[in-house]
């Protein structure tokens, strides 16, 4: 033994230094490399057996080339709401551009119910009272497992068509009528100096995020609290309410007046409009409710009562111990719910509200140009999502710079 | 000292008395649970009034007052049904009734349901059997159910070799929708699992494709799937090569679900130590091996919850297929609610379908949360 330790390695014994060969299939490496390029060579040789399909049934179609200029063309349709004008004579980019806007504006408005009505059942389910916990249940059972296209169809044809005729419309205080044409609510009418108004509230905002940040400099600096949260709500409420009366009402109010058939003037949201709304922002508040529930149930008790341990009072317990930590853990499933929502408002086209699907649709019918639409389409969606994973990423390093 | 011994109570010498009425039994139940205070009993009120004003008008409009018998005249042949036959006020069941072959079945010919009717007892059965916690052996189950079953499945369903073909123009209803459903569930998972592990791989090329195919997927909406499946994927096929409908509607469907399903699993993956693969890998077993017996049983076990989650939205979602013009159960009975005899049974329709959509999924939503209680215990402290 203690001569092999001393000896030099003889040739019986296998010097580790000269490289063994293996065999290519048996080294790790080169086999994950061969197996990148079956993929590659695969993939690329499929789509080249699709473009060349492509190319072929273009060429004997005599089908015009790939592009974007048939945006410029006529559309010839119209859309039954809009928040752009528009006429027939409108180029398709513009409708296609107005279904984009009507699928946000419908998408946020389904947003804010949901989040609202989701926050309030979410907070029912966890309730001491025995029947106001199981009707929050009862309701998310009863959304969460019923398709959202059924529940569309239903506010829009099952409910919505049950309104009263405009004679016998339902009034709010005389000012917000519902009958089966829509929904009429008084349209605010901008005056002049309006501008002032609005800059007051930018100015307001922005000294409330000034005052915050400086009152929490100073308590981190010398320990001096500083009432921001009074301070604020006065701020931001009073600043604009008296650039308000200073300018003599800068906003008028139209209000909708009945006429032979229907109501004339203020602001008509469509049947189809309110149908995707509720029904969306009413689907989606059950799943809200059951992210806020897991939020704020997966704080354990242990923080709360240490935090009143410590002398804290409740309401402070609630906003610097359990809400930071309930909200690390809502926030990032809920951006996800909103783009659900974008993404669910597609199903507009099916009770006759102009999304962009629905624009969509109608154009490549009129205009035949497939790939153009399905393109502009996963652009505008994925732009979406994109920005919303985006949004979900900065938040969760955010969160994740918190915890220590 | 006597003093004492006279006048203290020996315990267990006098019968306990027993709670105070307001703190036990129903009493103590309503003044803990509803009336805790008076700001709980206004809470209480005002939610039984609002169950009032929904609960029962409901039950005398769906119950009560609604029309369930044929009249004698349509049962004798002499007219068909129709709405007016509906004179009671409630629900119209009478239309659910009469449609209710064409609901379950489409247009699929009277002689040849059978067929529907048996491929639903094999998959009932397949499903009791790999559900079921009193049958210990389940692969040879979970083999004829995910390899033999989906082939005698779309042979009993679609013809040939003796059986007269049906064409899927013919399928509809509710077995078209629990065949999307089914056949999305089937392949969706083993596809998720691949994407999964290519999404984990150290590959770079075989990560960034996966990565890429599941965020486009998920980035998407379902519709605008089918709506490329529909009018984008001819354009790209050969000559003379057309793919039926329903085909691309279950390829778009499938790999939607997929992209799903691998973000589950890629979940459950990661929930797993990696102590796991590293004493897979300290047992030599190679990449596929430490895969399938090791890492998978694992990660599949902890995703289940997720997994039956995606089989309940992928079973809604199928309602979209009607964009490309499908009959599925829910556009079916939409159709038979404009049908020009059964006018101004909307209502009643789409109630029926949620309640049926409703009992599926709720099912699927209470197995998988006793699947999440029973794998809990396992991880508590």
């Amino acid at each position: 033994m203690a001569l092999a330790k001393g000896a030099p390695e003889s040739g019986a014994v296998a010097n580790p230094a000269t490289p063994q060969v293996i065999a290519f299939w048996r080294d790790e490496r080169k086999r994950g490399m061969i197996a990148q390029v079956v993929v590659v060579a695969a993939l690329l040789g499929f789509i080249w057996f699709l473009l060349r399909n492509f190319l072929i049934k273009q060429e004997m179609s005599g089908a015009p080339p790939l592009s974007l200029y048939f945006l410029q063309d006529v559309a010839g349709f119209q859309l039954s709401f809009s928040l752009i004008p528009l006429t027939l004579d409108s180029p398709i980019g513009r409708v296609i551009f107005a279904g984009a806007l009507n699928t946000l504006i419908a998408a946020f408005f389904a947003g804010i119910i949901a989040t609202f009505l989701g926050l309030l059942v979410g907070i029912a389910r966890l309730s001491k009272n025995w029947l106001i916990s199981h009707i929050a249940a009862t309701y998310i059972e009863i959304i969460r497992n019923i398709p959202l296209l059924l529940q569309l169809v239903f506010w829009y044809g099952g409910v919505l068509t049950a309104l009263p005729k405009p004679k016998d419309s339902i009034s709010l205080l005389d000012v917000v009528f519902l009958n089966i044409k829509g929904l009429f609510l008084p349209k605010p009418i901008l005056q002049e100096g309006v501008g002032l108004f609005f800059i007051a509230i930018a100015v307001a905002i922005g000294l409330a995020i000034f005052i915050a940040r400086w009152a929490r400099k100073r308590q981190m600096a010398t320990g001096q609290q500083f009432p921001t949260i009074i301070v604020n709500t006065a701020l931001i409420i009073l600043l604009p309410a008296f650039v308000f009366v200073l300018l003599h009402d800068p906003i008028g109010w139209e209000f909708p007046e009945k006429g032979a058939f229907n109501f004339k003037g203020g602001l008509t949201v469509q049947p189809e409009m309110t149908a995707l709304i509720v029904g969306i922002g009413i689907s989606t508040a059950a799943y809200v409710a059951e992210i806020v529930r897991a939020g704020i149930i997966s704080v354990s008790h242990g923080q709360s009562e240490a935090s009143h341990a410590l002398g804290l009072k409740s309401s402070w317990t609630l906003r610097l111990v359990v809400l930071p930590q309930a909200l690390r853990v809502i926030i990032p499933p809920m951006i996800s719910q909103y783009l659900n929502v974008v993404k669910n408002s597609t199903l507009a086209g099916f009770i006759g509200y102009a999304d962009l699907f629905a624009v969509i649709g109608t154009s490549q019918n009129q205009t035949g140009r497939a790939v153009e639409c399905v393109v502009i389409l996963m652009v505008f969606y994925l732009t979406i999502s994109l920005i919303i994973s985006t949004i979900m990423n900065v938040y969760n390093k955010r969160a994740a710079l918190i915890e220590r | 000292m006597t003093d004492m011994t006279d006048q203290s109570i020996v315990p267990g010498t006098r019968p306990d008395l027993p709670p105070p009425v307001t703190e036990s039994g129903v009493i103590g139940w309503l003044r803990h649970n509803l009336f805790s205070s008076w700001w709980d009993s206004l809470l209480t009120l005002s939610a039984i009034y609002i169950v009032y004003l929904i609960v029962p008008p409901f039950i005398s409009w769906a119950f009560v007052n609604a029309d369930w018998q044929f009249l004698p005249s349509v049962i004798s042949g002499e007219k068909a049904p129709e709405f007016s036959d509906c004179t009671s006020g409630g629900a119209c069941w009478i239309f659910v009734r009469a449609r209710f072959g064409q609901f379950f079945y489409g247009f699929y010919p009277d002689a040849e349901r059978w067929r529907v009717n048996l491929v639903l007892v094999m998959l009932v059965a397949s499903i009791y059997g790999l559900l079921s916690e009193r049958i210990k052996n389940k692969k040879p189950i979970a083999w004829f159910f995910f390899a033999v079953f989906p082939l005698l499945a779309f042979f009993l369903l679609y013809g040939g070799i003796g059986l007269p073909v049906v064409p899927t123009q013919q399928w509809g209803g509710f077995m078209l929708t629990l065949t999307l459903a089914g056949i999305g569930i089937v392949f969706s998972l083993p596809i998720g699992i691949l994407l999964a592990l290519g999404r984990r791989s150290q590959l770079p090329i075989v990560h960034l494709l996966c990565v890429l195919f599941i965020e486009f997927a998920r980035g998407v909406p379902l519709i605008t799937i089918l709506f490329m499946a529909n009018v984008m994927l001819p354009l790209f096929l050969p000559q003379g090569v057309e793919f039926n409908i329903l085909l691309r509607v279950l390829i778009g469907v499938t790999l939607f679900a997929s992209a799903y399903m691998a973000e589950v699993i890629r979940g459950g993956l990661q929930a797993l130590p990696k102590g796991q693969y590293e004493g897979a890998m300290a047992m030599g077993l190679g990449y596929w091996a430490m895969m399938r017996l090791i890492i998978m049983p694992q990660a599949l076990r902890v995703a289940i919850p997720g997994i039956v989650n995606n089989f309940i939205s992928l079973t809604q979602d199928t309602t979209l297929v009607a964009i490309v013009g499908l009959y599925d159960f829910l556009n079916i009975v939409r159709a038979g609610s404009r049908d020009s005899n059964w006018i101004g049974t909307e209502i009643e329709g789409y109630v029926f379908c949620a309640f049926v959509y409703w009992i599926f999924c709720f099912a699927m939503s209470r197995y998988s949360m006793r699947i999440e209680r029973k794998l809990q215990t396992g991880h508590k402290r």
